[in-house]
């Protein structure tokens, strides 16, 4: 079973100039394989750096504390790396590739987290399935990867991937945002899909509270000006749906 | 004399024509068409005003029926480039002879010409070839360029009413090569012509490519490919000559550029003349730059003197490798090295995929691959 350790996180963001601006003001978390937890924040609460600065984007500078997935350092290594260890992030704004096919990107991401390549028999299948599963037309794999997606395609997209790749602990920025009720809906069917495995540790980024009542977390974290200021079970995103973050954002700033 | 001078020049395509060499000023490299070449490095090409170095030889594979090659006189074919500049006019004058690629009328050729054009050595050398394609002919050309050639040459092509031309032109040469080359093409009435412009070899290339149409309806595709080392200079100009009505031109180039002093030029020329109503145009070039210390030179120009196109425009970009693709690759598992690969073929993705010969497609893609290998990057 995996367990992923944030201890004590301090991350800043590398401006053009060279300077650092601190985001993180040091943030705690465990997550263990099987479970769901929903990090909840107003918006420019640091959300994005957290979920960006565990998989290694080369915007962020982690300034103190540590990251590990089942004991070893995720900071020390390479973005691929990380990917390969068993972690997954679904993009907020995930990226178009110009050029490189959606089957194509595919094999190449699941022959390298597999170590192997998939075996032809079998991978074309699994690929239409897992496209069927999230509702997407199998025309997609001959297209270019986001390139020309809709939002809630570009989403859809990167819930495909984590079925597909199968990490250990999955990170989801804001997946649910900009997703209309069937989107969001096809969405969440598939990250329930992984989580009923039980074997992938999940991290719920989110703004709204909407999301979760698709997904029920086990764990709700209150997230502001850099950290986590609030943790409780399920009845904190309700609490938080009917009073909103004031409270908190009033708390950080006194 | 041959000269048809017509002063003073207004446009890009009024500017001194000759058949003769010596009608052209020696070209210093402040003029507006030279003045990103290093013209020192094209030694006699721009001095001479006669070459005597070996041609290159042509090999052609089978040629399908209806398709012949021969070396004829220069008299057995009508000029279709009057020379614009000193190179074209040495090309056309010290030429010894023209190669002349035939393709009968009604000819539709299932398999593409494969041709290859051998560089005979470093001796400054110059060389016509010229290519007529017959009408309602349909055929795909390929010449490639290998082995080492200092050399100016010109390819003229014409195309008959009704024709369908596709060729493909690969420079490949060896590192030392140089080569100042002109491309003409003349569009018969509802003919189509797709040109793709494949440039990796030589230390020195540049590729000047001109079209003119001969009757309505035509169209001219022009799409370039090229890759520049440390080093190389590549280097290409279109001017596409809209002077017929209901006429459709697109240029689509795109490079990319590593290493110190890797350099390329693109310098994209469009004139819809007054007469030239119902034109459609468009023109992109697009450069990737892989390292630092290389630089891509992008001039689009659009000159209109008619209000009455369909469409008319032109874009280009230079830009670094984009970092967020690369983030987003890794992040699914897939090593840095394999991952800028994916990007820089996806990048020339759409280039190649225009070239209908698929043994060729792959082996563009492995030559762009090693590229990326070589430098480690
Ligand atoms: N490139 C940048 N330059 C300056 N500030 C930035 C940059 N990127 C992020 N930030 C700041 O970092 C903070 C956290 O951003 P982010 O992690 O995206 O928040 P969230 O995902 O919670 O909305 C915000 O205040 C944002 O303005
Ligand atoms: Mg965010």
């Amino acid at each position: 079973m995996s367990t992923l350790e944030i201890r004590d996180l301090q991350v800043s963001v590398k401006l053009p100039e060279g300077e650092l601006k601190p985001i993180l003001a040091g943030v705690d978390l465990t997550v263990k394989a099987g479970e769901t937890h929903a990090i909840m924040g107003p918006n420019g609460s640091g959300k994005s750096t957290l979920a960006y600065s565990i998989a290694g984007h080369p915007k962020y500078q982690i300034t103190g504390g540590t990251v590990t997935l089942d004991g070893e350092d995720v900071l020390a290594m390479t973005v691929d790396e990380r990917a390969r260890a068993g972690l997954f992030l679904a993009m907020q704004y995930p990226v178009e590739v110009p050029g490189v096919s959606v089957a194509n990107f595919l094999r190449t991401a699941k022959t390298a987290i597999d170590g192997e390549a998939p075996k032809l028999r079998t991978w074309a299948g699994e690929l239409r399935g897992a496209m069927e599963k999230l509702q997407m037309d199998p025309a997609f794999a001959q297209r270019n990867v986001n390139e020309g997606f809709s939002g809630g395609e570009k989403k859809r997209h990167e819930i495909m991937q984590l079925e597909l790749l199968k990490p250990k602990m999955a990170i989801l920025d804001e997946t649910d945002s900009g997703l209309d009720i069937d989107a969001l809906r096809i969405v969440s069917e598939g990250v329930n899909r992984v989580r009923a495995s039980g074997e992938a540790g999940l991290l719920l980024i989110t703004h709204y509270t909407r999301i979760l009542r698709y997904i029920k977390p086990d764990f709700v974290h209150v997230f502001v000006a850099g950290k986590i200021v609030q943790e409780g079970g399920p009845e904190l995103a309700e609490q938080l749906e009917a009073e909103g973050y004031e409270r908190y954002v009033a708390g950080a700033r006194a | 004399m041959t000269t048809e001078a017509m002063a003073p020049p207004s446009t890009k395509s009024q500017v001194l024509r000759s058949f003769d060499v010596t009608d052209f000023p020696a070209v210093t490299g402040l003029e507006e068409e030279w003045r990103f070449t290093p013209v020192k490095r094209l030694k006699e090409l721009v001095t001479a005003t006669t070459l005597t170095g070996a041609a290159p030889g042509f090999a052609p594979g089978d040629l399908p029926a209806g398709v012949s090659l021969t070396q004829v006189d220069a008299g057995k074919v009508e000029p279709v480039l009057t020379p614009f500049d000193r190179v074209s006019a040495l090309a056309f004058g010290a030429a010894a002879g023209v190669t002349l690629i035939d393709v009968a009328a009604d000819t539709v050729a299932a398999e593409p010409v494969v041709i290859r054009v051998v560089g005979q050595g470093a001796a400054a050398a110059a060389a016509r070839t010229y290519v007529r394609v017959g009408n309602f002919a349909q055929v795909t050309v390929v010449l490639e360029q290998v082995g080492t050639a200092t050399l100016a040459d010109n390819v003229e092509v014409v195309i008959g009413d009704g024709a369908q031309l596709t060729f493909v032109t690969l420079t490949e040469w060896d590192a030392e090569t140089v080569q100042a080359q002109h491309v003409k093409f003349r569009v018969g009435r509802d003919a189509r012509v797709n040109h793709v412009q494949v440039s990796l070899g030589g230390s020195l290339v540049r590729q000047f490519t001109s079209v003119e149409y001969a009757g309505r309806g035509g169209e001219a595709e022009l799409w370039g490919l090229y890759f520049a080392d440390a080093g190389q200079h590549i280097e290409h100009r279109q001017l596409v000559d809209h002077s017929v009505p209901d006429c459709r031109s697109y240029v689509g180039y795109r490079g990319a550029l590593q290493g110190r002093s890797a350099h390329t030029v693109w310098v994209g020329d469009v004139v819809i003349r007054a007469a030239a109503t119902g034109t459609e145009t468009y023109e992109i070039n697009r450069n990737l730059l892989l390292s630092d210390g290389a630089r891509a030179d992008s001039v689009p120009n659009l000159e209109i003197e008619t209000g009455e196109v369909v469409s008319a425009g032109h874009a280009s970009a230079t830009g670094r490798f984009d970092d967020e693709q690369l983030f987003y690759l890794m992040a699914r598992g897939i090593p840095e090295a394999e991952a800028r690969k994916l990007v820089v073929r996806g990048f020339f993705a759409e280039l190649i995929n225009k070239i209908p010969v698929e043994e060729l497609r792959e082996r563009l893609g492995d030559a762009i691959e090693a590229r990326l290998a070589k430098a480690g990057s």
